[in-house]
């Protein structure tokens, strides 16, 4: 697997570190429910069968993270941006 | 001897001597051990899996399931390999597998007289109860009489390398359709590798007289051969297997550098795992001859036709004194025709079919062999074979032959289009599986996507190499195709003699018959996954090459079904047996990974330390002195030394990240659960940071260097994890935070400087001006200033140990000039080096958590810190932390503990009981973590986590180690024993 780094360009995934699901956002510790909120970002994931959108860190590389739309059944990659600026880039280069 | 005079592509001047059981027979350069052993009349050559019925060699390439020998001796003996690819060395030994005492008497052949009892199901029916005796009788027993070869010995004395390499087209087979493509790509200016498992390329064009461009088929490989070697963007890489389809066009490919030689040259690996990267591939296995199911199909002599030519054609080997081909298609007509005209006697044709082309007829009378149509072959005799029963046209007969050349049409070598999920599908007018959804990038020519005419081969790995060069940018005009025989061949499906008579084998290497597959469709497992699984059908080391088709063709005509709709099974990587050891390389004994070094080790080594690994590292674990009995006694001298006077201590391994930015105050109040904000220029402090849910993820200290400027210590073994984590926070949850940080680790060394004399070592190497005073530098400051005269360094003021301490940071070039001027500036005070074993007593002494609590299982609470928790500001895992469960009193929580009895050795691990309590789960108290030897108070002492443990001091508890067999009491106290008010490490 591939993943294109938006600051390096493809790379070999050994080069990653992976964490999974992209999409939780880190509740907000003042809200009222913050305990169930924070307990589902911490604990719940679902496990799709398709498109997933996924934390990739470059640990070999240039130490950004980096969002990846990858299908986990083919492990195409649709895409990949930067977590800090959302630069879109390249799908798989395949 | 069966060499026939002349023909074949060996070199006749090269002989080359060798051994099969210890007999010393000849060969030439170019044999297969399979070729030489039927050159010298070798026929039996193993025994079977499960019955130990004598088989012979039944094939010529990597599909063969009998011919399975050790080869080499000693170290480098390797089973289970495969005669018929194995290429013959002068020197070779070789030895059948699967015989006691003999190949020729062997006494376990009577299972064949079970086999009634040994069918499908067997161990599944006969082993399941009762199940203890399996590990004590059956397994024993059947790991006897199964045999697979056995592995060597010893240690393996080669080795193996790993690479990677890219090119344009990868074409995997080197054929004819192979070379078509790699040639029509490689002209186009692509970069093209070429790999062939065999070490002479040309495919079938060796094993066929066939005519290409109105030359030999093996010389018009040769010229290509020769071409492709001068272009410089095409590689063509012998013995060299892909054998798997990954992702994004990576390919897996095992190269057997030195696997033809005795033993691999100087500096040679003997095999090297290949990770090659393609844009383009083009997949041009050829295909693999099926055989019929039929009585006695197993005995020596019977042979897949294709190989029977083979032998003939490429080494000059006439199988047998005389042969009998028995076939489905036309194809292993033209076999037979150019066998007899090699020399090896090819008496008669007998074919299922009514009809075939009047030509073939034609030939076969012209070359005075007899031909039997509507035939089948019902029986064979002989230990070797000697005869074999023909049913022809309602007649029966019996022929005297020594080789039974058998085809039942061919299965293109479809494996690799299988590799990312693709299914093969059937193709009736073939009567073959051919390639499904294939892998990205990979397209399939010749004969392994159902091409099975030479011309149709040759145009079409033209076509399709041209075809992958232009997808990546190399067009030109297209090549002209080379003339050669283009008729298809007619060929038809047929499976199994309905007249068989005895055992008619389906899968030889694990003795699947044609019963054994309708017992499994009797009992209702009758899927092909199922089939496969009950009859272990195609789960031997030859993958069920010739075998898996066959089976499942048998089951659909069992079960009514089409062939199409029963399926195949899948196919996985790897295509053929990849070793244990390419897959290692270089990963093997203490190069298993790269070990890091400190600063000081080769100062370390000089002063005589003794070294341990942890994690990466190599550090030094303690410095004996001569006289000095053990480590104890060692470390314990350590000790004492740093409270007497000062020691000091290599802790470059530590994780060191740079922070800067006008933000970075508010960040650190975000990871760390105590405050930072505050924190002042020249100040250090420890801080505990937490996962979000809630449990301790590591400590450490962050000194302020200067308003925008920070820099964080972590433990050695989180280093890589906690940088990690402050990307994360810093690029994905609070971007909007002007924080850059950066490791630098590697950069600097660090050496902490412990015990009462430590400042007068320190303001002896600190340059003029830099003040170390108790005022210029009080405990947890922190400030840069030169050492050594002029090198830069920070000098921070933290005790681990209790003690006065400092730790001095240098870039990490001064490491070792840095302990070696600590060590002349320290000579006067007794300065004594010590490694993790008295640093790790040190703090036990002083009651620090380390590693062993920090278990990523303990919070705040549980180390006995939560009052370093900030009530006034959010971090990450606070939320999660305040958790009824994690913040429950009764949580085992952090305390120490010394033994009643002073004499008693404690031992972490221990687990806490209240006296008299029965040792059960359930009145668990709590572990011990952490133990040493105090040479300050003189006994054991101990740290670890009890329920409500500070409450609890001077109390009495039970610790109890039932798996070293301690059992004895132990006070609960504080964990600072040494110095609890601090008065040592603020002086
Ligand atoms: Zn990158």
């Amino acid at each position: 697997m591939r993943i294109p780094c938006p600051y390096c360009g493809a790379r070999d995934a050994h080069e990653f570190a992976y964490l999974g699901d992209a999409t939780l956002t880190r509740p907000d510790p003042a809200a009222p429910d913050a305990e169930g909120r924070f307990f589902d970002y911490v604990y719940q994931r679902t496990n799709p069968a398709g498109a997933h959108e996924e934390w990739w860190y470059h640990a070999q590389g240039c130490r950004q993270w980096v969002k990846v739309a990858r299908d986990t059944r083919t492990h195409a990659i649709g895409g990949a941006t930067l977590a800090r600026d959302g630069a879109a880039t390249s799908g798989d280069p395949a | 001897m069966s060499r026939l005079p002349v023909g074949g592509l060996i070199d006749r001047a090269r002989p080359l001597a060798f051994t099969f059981d210890g007999t010393l027979y000849r060969g030439h350069e170019g044999d297969t051990l399979a070729s030489a052993l039927l050159a010298n009349d070798v026929r039996l050559v193993g025994r079977s899996f499960k019955y130990h019925r004598p088989r012979g060699i039944f094939s010529a390439g990597v599909e063969e399931p009998n011919a399975l020998v050790e080869l080499r001796s000693g170290a480098r003996r390797e089973p289970n390999s495969r005669a018929t690819v194995a290429e013959l060395y002068d020197g070779l030994e070789a030895a059948s597998q699967n015989r006691w005492p003999s190949l020729d008497h062997d006494l376990l052949s009577i299972n064949g007289l079970l086999s009634p009892f040994l069918g499908a199901g067997f161990y599944y029916k006969t082993f399941m109860w009762p199940a203890a005796l399996w590990e004590k009788f059956y397994e024993p027993v059947i790991r006897r009489a199964a045999g697979l070869g056995r592995a060597a010995d010893e240690a393996d004395p080669d080795h193996y390398e790993k690479l990677t390499t890219f090119c344009d087209v990868l074409i995997i087979g080197a054929g004819p359709a192979g070379l078509m493509a790699a040639l029509a790509a490689g002209r186009a200016g692509a970069r093209v590798i070429l790999a062939d498992e065999d070490f002479l390329p040309g495919g079938r064009l060796n094993a066929e007289a066939l005519e290409v461009d109105g030359m030999a088929g093996a010389a018009f490989a040769a010229r290509l051969r020769a071409e492709l070697d001068s272009l410089p963007n095409v590689r063509v890489m012998t013995r060299t297997t892909v054998f798997g389809v990954y992702d994004a066009g990576t390919y897996g490919a095992l190269e057997r550098v030195a696997d033809h030689l005795p033993t691999p040259g100087p500096f040679q690996p003997r095999q090297r795992l290949w990770r090659i990267v393609a844009t383009r591939a083009v997949l041009a296995a050829g295909a693999t001859e099926r055989p019929i199911v039929f009585g006695g199909n197993d005995r020596p002599g019977v042979m897949l036709a294709g190989a029977v030519r083979a032998y003939a054609n490429r080494f000059g080997v006439a199988t047998g004194t005389s042969t009998v081909v028995f076939a489905t298609n036309d194809d292993a007509w033209r076999g037979a025709f150019e066998a007899q005209r090699a020399g090896a006697r090819v008496t008669t044709i007998v074919d299922v079919r009514r009809e075939v082309a009047p030509a073939l007829t034609r030939e076969a009378g012209a070359l005075g062999i007899r031909t039997l149509l509507d035939g089948r072959i019902t029986g064979t005799k002989g230990k070797l074979l000697t005869h074999v029963d023909v049913i022809a046209n309602g007649r029966r007969e019996r022929f005297a032959t020594e080789t039974l050349a058998v085809s039942g049409g061919w299965s293109p070598s479809v494996h690799l289009t299988c590799h990312h999920g693709g299914k093969p599908v059937w193709n009736e007018a073939l009567a073959a599986f051919v390639p499904g959804t294939c892998p990205p990038g990979l397209e399939v020519a010749g004969a392994a996507a159902g091409t099975f005419s030479l011309g149709g081969a040759l145009r079409e790995g033209r076509t399709l190499g041209a075809k992958a060069a232009a997808d990546v940018g190399h067009t030109s005009p297209m090549i002209e195709a080379p003339k050669a025989q283009d008729t298809p061949g007619a060929a038809t499906a047929f499976w199994h003699v309905a007249e068989s008579v005895g055992p008619a084998f389906v899968d030889l290497q694990n003795d699947v018959t044609a019963k054994d597959v309708s017992i499994a469709h009797r009992e209702g497992f009758r899927s092909v996954e199922h089939l496969k699984r009950y009859t272990t059908l195609g789960m031997a080391t030859d993958q069920g090459r010739t075998s898996n088709v066959t089976g499942l063709a048998i089951m659909a005509s069992l079960t009514g079904q089409g062939i199409a709709e029963t399926g195949t099974t899948i196919f996985r990587p790897p295509y053929t047996p990849v070793s244990l050891g390419a897959l290692a390389g270089h990963h093997r004994g203490k190069d298993f990974r790269p070990v890091r070094l400190t600063p000081t080790h080769e100062w370390a080594r000089a002063q005589g330390a003794v070294f341990i690994e942890t994690g990466a590292w190599l550090r030094a674990q303690y410095f004996p002195r001569p006289g000095e009995k053990d480590w104890l006694e060692s470390v314990s001298r350590e000790v004492t030394a740093v409270r007497a006077a000062v020691g000091l201590i290599d802790v470059s391994t530590f994780g060191k990240i740079d922070l800067q930015g006008p933000d970075v105050g508010a960040f650190l109040d975000r990871v760390y659960i105590n405050g930072f904000a505050q924190l002042g220029v020249g100040k250090a402090r420890y801080g505990v940071m937490l996962r979000e849910d809630g449990m301790v993820m590591d400590d450490g200290t962050t000194a302020r260097l200067s308003p925008e400027h920070y820099v964080m210590t972590t433990t050695t073994v989180n280093a890589a994890k906690v940088y990690q984590h402050l990307e994360f926070c810093l690029q994905v949850l609070w971007p909007e935070l002007d924080v850059t940080i950066a490791s630098v680790s590697d950069q600097w060394a660090q050496i902490a400087l412990a015990g009462p004399r430590a400042r007068d070592v320190l303001a002896r190497i600190v340059d003029a001006g830099v003040d170390v005073s108790n005022e210029g530098l009080p405990f947890m400051g922190a400030i840069e200033g030169a050492v050594m005269g002029g090198v830069p360094a920070r000098l921070f003021r933290l005790s681990f140990s209790g003690e006065l301490g400092y730790e001095i940071a240098v870039p990490a070039r001064h490491g070792a000039a840095l302990a070696d001027a600590l060590m002349t500036a320290g000579a006067a005070f007794g300065i004594t080096p010590y490694g993790i074993e008295a640093l790790g007593v040190l703090r036990i002494e002083k009651g620090h958590v380390s590693g062993n609590e920090l278990t990523g299982q303990t919070t705040a609470g549980d180390l006995g810190m939560g009052r370093m928790a900030s009530t006034k500001k959010d971090y990450i895992g606070r939320v999660m932390a305040a958790r009824p469960g994690l913040t429950d009193p009764d949580r085992p929580s952090f305390i120490g503990f010394r033994p009643v009895d002073p004499a008693q050795r404690l031992r972490a691990g221990a687990h806490f009981l209240t006296p008299g309590a029965v040792a059960s789960v359930e009145n668990d108290e709590g572990y011990m973590s952490s133990v040493a030897y105090s040479p300050h108070l003189g006994h054991w002492i101990g740290l670890g986590f009890l329920k409500n443990g500070p409450s609890r001091i001077g109390e009495r508890v039970r610790a109890y180690d039932p798996v070293r067999g301690n059992d004895f009491e132990v006070e609960v106290c504080s964990p600072g024993f040494i110095d609890p008010e601090g008065e040592r490490l603020r002086g």
